[in-house]
């Protein structure tokens, strides 16, 4: 299996951008990761995109074209890729197995969201549609409802506190202040938190994740493409793995664990020929501070029921022995749906290659993950990167 | 056609019309596999009563309601399981904010609309009923 070289990274930044629209915001992050990676846009052989509700919030279906005007020629292949919240993460697990499998040597991967217009009433009747229609829709279930669930679920099981879960919203609001892309660049208190309104119980306004404009790209290549255009890689992605679950939660087995991103996770350490305590960092989907707890878990970082205390116990925290979500994570970084499982591999980049304004926490990091989940994880997808001169690029 | 064809092709409509009628069931293959209609292009499946009881596995009282919802806010929205198979619906008949309102809850499955429409039939959904305000003495 040939190694798939991360050539170029490049984002918007996460807010809101009421005057701009879905193309113009896709069109900085690909022309970013296009300049940076040195590729010509006429050398892309495909793009993968990522894409929830470009329906609802600019009335786009079939945005791949779109977003595609400018590249390649005629016979570029664009594909949208809709799995809700991992959409973005299913876009690079595209590009990588083009890649893999010869079919392409140049790949756009990229992802954008435009949230903000459609209010918080639009933004939770969107994303509510990620859940099952018939069992959850229907009764009013909410995305923060789901996570409310789970969250219910996992404290009660595991004598978990609404006060371990802020702290980690404490940690990624403290990681994003000195990340200037960051939609929320403010510390939060645990009082904070605790103190703010509820959403759907036990979580409150500081569990969740903003809402988000945004758009992220990365530009992905074979070594022998690099090697003949000289490229200058900026990591190495060894591992990508993808897993499904019942798209209802009553349809699971147990709600405290997230087997999707659990068998995403092996697939993907497998392919990499690691464990997961090579892992040096990792970026995984806090849209809820609860889905930082069950990533951890899900990426055997910790065992079931022992990562809810890790943020209080600063193990997770820029100086602790596996920082999480240095970028600010969604919840402070922000949650662009259909752009962040790209956004992800773009703030993992950048920090392995030392360019990101954070990569002074992890100096002589080599082996990171990141971690993209879709509505409740019925979908998730995991990627392991490592840094260029840890890895010995081989076609 | 077998029963377990006939089965695999109820509909969601159709189960919460037996369910209203206090006629709940689920549908349940020869193994461990159990679940509730619809359940297309899945064979050997045959039904089996519902559990009158059920036991709440999780709660969550939602203050920021889907739109649809949004003149019940805030409400309780649950998972309870009746035997093998789980099922979601809004928790009626107690304070959404109670202080009991919580996992190990003990209900009964019923079917309830959005508000007081009771004649929207396309808006029908479960609902759980406590059996007791308070499942501890029992």
């Amino acid at each position: 299996m040939r190694d798939v070289l991360i050539a170029g990274v490049g984002a918007t930044d996460f807010g809101e951008h009421p005057d701009r629209t879905g193309r113009e915001l896709f069109a900085e992050a690909r022309s970013l990761a296009l300049e940076r990676s040195a590729v010509p846009p006429d050398e892309v052989d495909a793009l993968y995109y990522g894409n929830f509700m470009g329906e609802t919030a600019e009335g786009q279906s079939h945005g791949a074209p779109l977003m595609a005007e400018g590249l390649g020629s005629s016979g570029l292949e664009a594909t949208r890729i809709e799995n809700a919240c991992a959409s973005g993460g299913y876009a690079v697990a595209e590009g990588v197995r083009a890649i893999r499998s010869g079919a392409a040597d140049v790949v756009l991967v990229g992802g954008m969201e435009r949230m903000t217009d459609l209010g918080t009433e639009g933004t939770t009747a969107s994303l509510a549609r990620a859940a099952d229609e018939l069992y959850e829709i229907s009764a009013g279930m909410t995305f923060p409802g789901a996570y409310g669930l789970l969250a219910d679920a996992y404290l009660s099981r595991h004598d978990g506190t609404r006060e371990d879960l802020a702290h980690v919203a404490v940690k990624n609001h403290a990681n994003a202040t000195t990340n200037p892309k960051a939609q929320y660049r403010q510390e939060i208190t645990v009082e904070d938190a605790l103190e703010a309104p509820r959403v759907a119980s036990p979580l409150g306004l500081y569990d969740a994740c903003p809402i988000t404009d945004g758009a992220g790209a990365a530009v992905l290549v074979s070594p022998e493409y690099a090697d003949t255009a000289g490229l200058e890689p900026k990591a190495v992605v060894t591992g990508s793995g993808r897993g499904t679950d019942a798209l209802s939660l009553q349809g699971r087995d147990d709600l405290t664990r997230t087997p999707a991103a659990e068998a995403a996770a092996e697939t993907a350490y497998e392919q990499a020929g690691i464990s997961p305590g090579d892992v040096d960092f990792a970026e995984v989907h806090d849209c809820f501070t609860i889905a930082e707890v069950l990533a951890l878990e899900a990426l055997g970082l910790y065992e079931h029921g022992e990562a809810i205390d890790a943020a209080r116990e600063g193990e997770t925290a820029r100086d602790g022995a596996t920082p999480i979500n240095l970028s600010g994570g969604l919840k402070a970084k922000g949650h662009p749906v259909g752009a962040t499982g790209v956004t992800q591999l773009v703030e993992a980049t950048k920090l392995l290659a030392g360019t990101h304004p954070n990569a002074d926490a992890v100096p002589d990091a080599s082996t990171a993950v990141t971690h993209n989940a879709g509505g409740t994880v019925a979908t998730a997808a995991v990627h392991v990167l490592e840094a260029v001169d840890a890895e010995e690029v081989g076609a | 056609m077998s029963e377990g064809d006939a089965a695999s092709r109820v509909g969601y409509d159709e189960w919460l019309d037996a369910l209203a009628d206090g006629d709940g069931f689920y549908l349940r293959n020869g193994g461990d596999e159990a679940t509730v209609p619809p359940a297309p292009g899945r064979g050997g499946l045959e039904r089996e009563p519902l559990p009158a009881r059920g036991t709440v596995e999780a709660v969550s009282t939602i203050h920021v309601p889907h739109p649809e919802f949004g003149d019940d806010a805030p409400y309780a929205i649950a998972v309870a399981s009746f035997g093998p198979v789980r099922l979601t619906g809004q928790v009626r008949g107690v304070d959404p904010e109670a202080a009991d309102l919580e996992r190990g809850l003990e209900v009964e499955p019923t079917v309830v609309s959005k508000g007081e429409n009771e004649d929207h039939t396309e808006s029908r959904f479960v609902g759980f009923i406590p059996v007791e305000a308070n499942p501890s003495e029992r």
